[in-house]
């Protein structure tokens, strides 16, 4: 019922579009550039202008995943995504414009997991991303800066829509932006691929679900992601395991590893205290430990885990709040809610890709 | 017992091995012709459905408006949330169809397949332009100034895919031709009404390809079912003859104790057999004669209706079953008669043999009664039928009544004839013809049914070619066709021609939807050239002057039949755009509907539409030498120019490949036709011995009693040919003024060829007698004992 949504996308335009988060080495993401820029580490971000898409990259994405409750008292959690993918690393307008954009939206609870794909070129207006004044869209889905003063991303507005669902929140940001890595550089392989990344992990967010049984109003916590690159991905690496967290005490936890093919992790994390004051740790600081294992879409795919960071006192097991939150989307993955217990206890957002 | 007894009966075809193969080849004529036209017409539906198919154009609505959607109305529904999928269609070169998609937005189709599976080949798409053909279509575009072609065997022959950027930069316009709305809509959208203005079109059977073309495949069913009756009247000789022969073989089979009910299965699993082996061999036959005409028939419907069909054959196991059906069927109806007679026979009838269809005088007057009323018939259908369907019920109960006619008026004739004739011999050879016409009349009326579908179908094409190249020659009144690429280059050769000629007159058009059905509004300007040229069938004396004042339109008679318009009628041609109608002209070839307003009031609708095709007006010497000087001046393409000369020659050459189908279907038929002359000849030769050997023991000289074989074969078929031609012409009419205006909208005047009928008549003589040489040749080689025991034997 869900897939339906997809019924109008081009059968084989994923395969493009795919490679932008692919973690599994397509379409030589993994190999070469062809011209498109390359992450700098010496890149100093400028906002808002860094909040618009950097045409020169391969790959680009504005990511917002959201931990929430009902006043039903369920748990839910909502994804926002939209990706850009270049062609070749050029603006260009019209219908000649080799930019393409997907967007991605997801609402999950502990019953079920709907979610929608959306397809568009840019260059004719129908998807995009403004700086100033900041919106992304793609159709009628938007991620939209309400603020008044102060970063663009302090306060925006979010609506996404599906076959069977919508949803229309409110985003107000209670800390800084925080950038991922060594200041907004992050390594992603032994070897050196990196991408520019900085997030928003401190939203409030209040707003309504509308669901076939109806409306819910919902209040949570959200986080954004902004990241691009034009190589992110070893060639010899098949998949990531990304979390973010949000601890009780207002502390929050991004970590990553990246796979190779012998299953080891590259890893990162970042600690960012309740204040936004960022902590980098690099590959090895982090470890990451499936506990167990669900079928999910015929795929076996690990949905609880063991997070331990020592250098913080971190070790926690996470738990999924529907182990079937599975993206069937044309480049597929598994995104979704999670809860977690141990030295810490909070909720946050699992994202797990390469899974075959 | 039963393989005794059926070795006792298929002895018979081991003596007679012509008769043999006269039967299994009969049977795979019909066949072939039959199955050869049920090829043709599957493949081109084939053809239809797939290019209907194409981008989901025969299941999903749509949204268009008149001039086309703008890129703004697009995105302002999407950004509404609704998906839809934009598409820009158009003609590019003569025959080839673009279609521009949206590749990330169109709905999963085959014909895109060489995409899948390929990042590049995608972003060569998107980025770089590629156009998606069939191979037959790369063919045909091999070296035109094109992107690059990519083969994709699902795509609709003469159509290339590209992108939707490719093909607005391809076909010079900014506007896209319809948005396809798609199935399942996200939840919660406001409705489209709501949203825009544009109109919400369902897909329609009635304006779809398969619709238009249909009256040209039922023409040609038509022609496969009278090839297919043609070459049963064969059968039914052949086999007719043959159980004739095996009477005395059966009678014995029967004294000998085979019970009736054995030996009649046995005879029908025997006719079953041959009819299995001859639906192969026609099978083959037919494939090979619809491969070779499909290119002629998509030529046709190429020129006819605008449809692209594959020039290529493929095999369909649906086709060849109902080949096998429907000859058994056809075995079975030609052998019921003779498998009857078998069961009917009185045990100890003598075995006298005699020719097999001697009707009674009773049985023709049954027949003639028939006749009269299937031509009353046909009478009623031509004034009051008015459907497609009436047409040709009328043409089938003119055909079937003069057939069943011929009979008793070749034996009024002949009746006639004898009170002229001198001496003995002309006396015998007109009573002896008498005697004949009952067993010769199938293959009499075979000959009848294809020498009046020749003269109508002549008569029909003869006059559509003369009332065409008249229209031609009024409508293609300029002297020079101007196609420029962009609007600059427009202005800058008018700009120049402006002081070389006698007057530049904008070729420009529009399309629009009008009355649910697509239409062409062409713009004219005021000029000399339409007024004293343009072919109006009917018009109001002011008509150019209200069209020049922007206050008229003309509308083509295809629409004016479709939509019943007259003249005085309101029009609406968009908002707030109400004309009356205040000519009606001519299209001939035109399928679809066309009108004619004022170029002010056109542009002053559709501003942004550029005008880039003009006719120039100038003295027709001076056309060479313009033409070089403006390719010259300008760097214009090849066929950016051309002549009034090429323009004519080159539509000529359309209408003409038009009817090659119908030619070379004409030649088939009088082929079958005389094939079933022959065997109904061999078979009386062996017949008529009786009749010939006391003539011959009279004194006459073998010699002159073969030349009087010839010359009655020659009288009947003279005789035929003289009764086929007013058939013919009947039929031409009902083709012209019933069949033709319902199938293509348009009526013509009729003319006659009397020149076509004497070289058919010629041809039908020809036939006649070649098809007698043979049988008057053994009569020649008789030996005489052989004629004298038809006194011992027979008498």
């Amino acid at each position: 019922m869900i897939a339906r949504v997809c019924t109008l996308s081009f059968s084989v335009a994923w395969l493009c579009i795919a490679s932008i988060v692919s973690a599994q080495g397509f379409a030589g993401l993994g190999t070469g550039s062809d011209g498109f820029a390359l992450p700098d580490p010496d890149k100093t971000f400028t906002f808002p202008l860094d909040h618009g898409p950097h045409p020169e990259f391969r790959i680009e994405w504005w990511y917002v995943t959201a931990t929430l409750t009902g006043a039903d008292g369920q748990e839910y959690g909502v994804q926002w995504t939209l990706f850009r993918s270049a062609l070749s690393p050029e603006a260009g307008t019209g219908w000649q414009t080799p930019q393409l954009w997907m967007g991605h939206a997801a609402l999950t609870s502990a019953r079920s997991h709907r979610y929608a794909e959306k397809l568009a070129r840019g260059g004719i207006g129908q998807a995009g991303v403004s700086a100033a004044p900041f919106e992304a869209w793609i159709d009628d889905w938007a991620l939209r800066s309400v603020a008044d003063a102060g970063d663009p991303l302090d306060a925006i507005e979010l609506h996404a829509r599906g076959a069977d669902f919508h949803y229309d929140l409110s985003l107000n940001a209670d800390g800084p932006l925080v950038l991922q890595g060594e200041q907004g550089f992050s390594v992603k392989s032994p070897t050196g691929e990196a991408s520019h990344y900085y997030s928003q992990p401190f939203y409030r967010v209040s707003g309504t679900l509308t669901l076939p049984e109806g409306a819910v109003a919902v209040t949570g916590q959200a986080w954004l992601d902004r990241e691009w690159s034009s190589q992110p991905l070893a060639a010899d690496q098949d998949g990531w395991d990304w979390l973010s967290l949000q601890f009780d005490d207002g502390t929050r936890l991004m970590g990553f590893g990246l796979r190779d093919g012998s299953g080891t992790h590259f890893t990162s994390a970042t600690w960012i205290s309740a204040e936004g004051a960022a902590t980098a740790y690099g590959d090895g600081a982090l470890t990451l430990e499936p506990l167990e294992v669900a079928e999910v879409a015929g795929r076996r795919v690990p949905v609880r885990w063991r997070v331990a960071l020592p250098a913080r006192g971190v070790t926690i097991e996470t738990t999924p709040l529907n182990p079937q939150a599975w993206m069937g989307t044309a480049f597929a993955y598994w995104e979704g809610p999670i809860r977690f217990e141990g030295s810490h206890s909070g909720r946050g957002y699992l994202e797990m890709t390469g899974y075959q | 017992m039963n393989a005794a007894v059926f070795q006792a009966l298929w002895s018979h075809w081991r003596r007679h091995p012509v008769q043999l193969v006269t039967l299994v080849l009969g049977l795979a004529l019909a066949t072939a012709l039959w199955s050869g036209v049920q090829a043709i017409n599957a493949e081109a539906r084939a053809s239809y459905g797939r290019a209907a198919a194409l981008m989901g154009q025969d299941q999903l609505d749509r949204l268009q408006t008149p001039g086309g959607v703008t890129l703004q109305q697009y995105v302002a529904l999407r950004r509404a949330g609704w998906d839809l999928s934009p598409v820009v269609e158009g003609r590019l070169l003569p025959g080839l169809r673009i279609v521009g998609i949206d590749p990330l937005s169109a709905p999963p189709q085959p014909a895109l397949a060489p995409l899948a599976g390929d990042a590049d080949a995608l972003a060569a798409f998107v980025r770089d332009g590629v156009l998606l053909v069939a191979p037959e279509t790369a063919a045909e575009l091999k070296g035109a100034d094109l992107p690059p072609l990519r083969l994709s065997a699902d795509v609709p022959p003469g159509t290339a895919i590209t992108d939707i950027g490719v093909a607005q930069r391809l076909l010079r316009t900014d506007r896209i031709s319809h948005l396809l709305i798609a199935r399942s809509q996200p939840s919660g959208l406001a409705p489209l009404e709501s949203l825009t203005a544009l109109d919400r079109v369902t897909p329609d059977d009635t304006s779809s390809l398969a619709q238009l073309t249909d009256s040209f495949h039922l023409n040609l069913t038509a022609f496969g079912l009278l090839s297919f009756a043609v070459g049963l009247f064969i059968v039914q000789s052949a086999i007719g003859l043959a159980f004739e022969q095996r009477r005395a073989a059966v009678r014995t089979l029967r004294a000998l104790g085979v019970s009736l009910r054995r030996l009649m299965l046995l005879l029908a699993a025997e006719l079953a057999a041959i009819a299995l082996v001859a639906a192969v061999v026609g099978m083959a036959l037919g494939y090979g004669i619809a491969a070779a005409l499909l290119p002629g028939v998509a030529g046709t419907l190429r020129g006819l209706y605008g449809a692209q069909v594959s020039g290529t054959l493929s095999f369909d196991p649906f086709w060849a079953a109902s080949a096998l059906v429907i000859t058994l069927l056809g075995a079975a109806a030609a052998g019921a008669q003779a498998l009857w007679r078998v069961a009917r026979m009185p045990l100890l009838a003598p075995a006298q043999p005699r020719a097999w269809a001697m009707a009674s005088a009773r049985a023709i007057r049954v027949q003639t009664a028939a006749a009269l009323c299937l031509l009353f018939a046909a009478a009623g259908l031509a004034l009051w039928g008015g459907s497609l369907m009436a047409g040709f019920a009328c043409l089938a109960a003119l055909l079937v009544g003069s057939a069943l006619a011929l009979p008793m008026l070749l034996l009024a004739l002949l009746r006639g004839a004898a009170r002229f004739a001198r001496g003995p011999m002309a006396e015998w050879l007109l009573a002896d013809a008498r005697q004949q016409v009952p067993a010769l009349s199938l293959a009499l009326m075979a000959l009848l049914l294809a020498l009046a579908a020749n003269v109508g179908v002549g008569t029909m094409v003869g006059s559509f070619r003369t009332t065409f190249v008249g229209w031609l020659d009024q409508r293609l009144a300029p002297e020079l066709y101007l196609t420029t690429r962009t609007a600059e280059e427009a202005a800058a050769v008018t700009g120049y021609l402006a002081s070389r000629s006698d007057a530049v007159l904008p070729n420009w058009s529009v399309p629009v939807t009008l009355r649910g059905a697509p239409a062409q509004i062409y713009g004219v300007v005021d000029h000399a050239t339409y007024r004293e040229n343009w072919p109006l069938l009917s018009s109001r004396t002011d008509a150019w002057d209200s069209l020049a004042a922007g206050n008229g339109v003309l509308v083509n008679e295809q629409m004016a039949r479709r939509d019943r318009l007259a003249l005085g009628d309101p029009l609406a041609l968009g908002d707030g755009w109400t004309v009356p109608v205040v000519g009606i002209y001519s299209d001939y070839g035109n399928p679809s509907a066309q009108l004619i307003v004022g170029m002010d009031a056109l542009a002053a609708r559709y501003p942004d539409q550029p005008q880039l095709r003009f006719a120039v007006r100038l003295a027709p010497a001076a056309v060479p030498g313009m033409i070089a000087e403006l390719r010259q001046r300008f760097d214009l393409p090849a066929d950016a120019l051309r002549d009034q000369g090429a323009v004519k020659a080159a539509s000529l050459r359309i209408f003409d490949q038009t009817f090659v189908v119908t030619g070379a279907l004409n030649v088939l038929t009088l082929g079958v036709a005389g094939f079933a002359l022959l065997t109904s000849l061999l078979t009386l030769s062996a017949l008529r011995l009786p009749q010939v050997a006391p003539v011959w023991a009279m004194g006459v000289a073998p010699r002159r009693i073969a030349l009087t074989e010839l010359a009655r074969t020659a009288l009947l078929a003279a005789l035929t040919w003289a009764l086929a031609v007013p058939v013919g012409l009947a039929l031409a009419w009902v083709l012209l003024a019933v069949v033709n205006v319902q199938a293509f909208g348009w009526r013509l005047p009729m003319m006659v060829f009397p020149g076509g009928w004497l070289w058919l008549g010629f041809w039908a003589l020809t036939a006649a007698l070649l098809a007698s040489v043979w049988p008057v040749w053994r009569l020649l080689a008789m030996p005489g004992g052989h004629l004298l025991r038809v006194f011992a034997n027979d008498r």
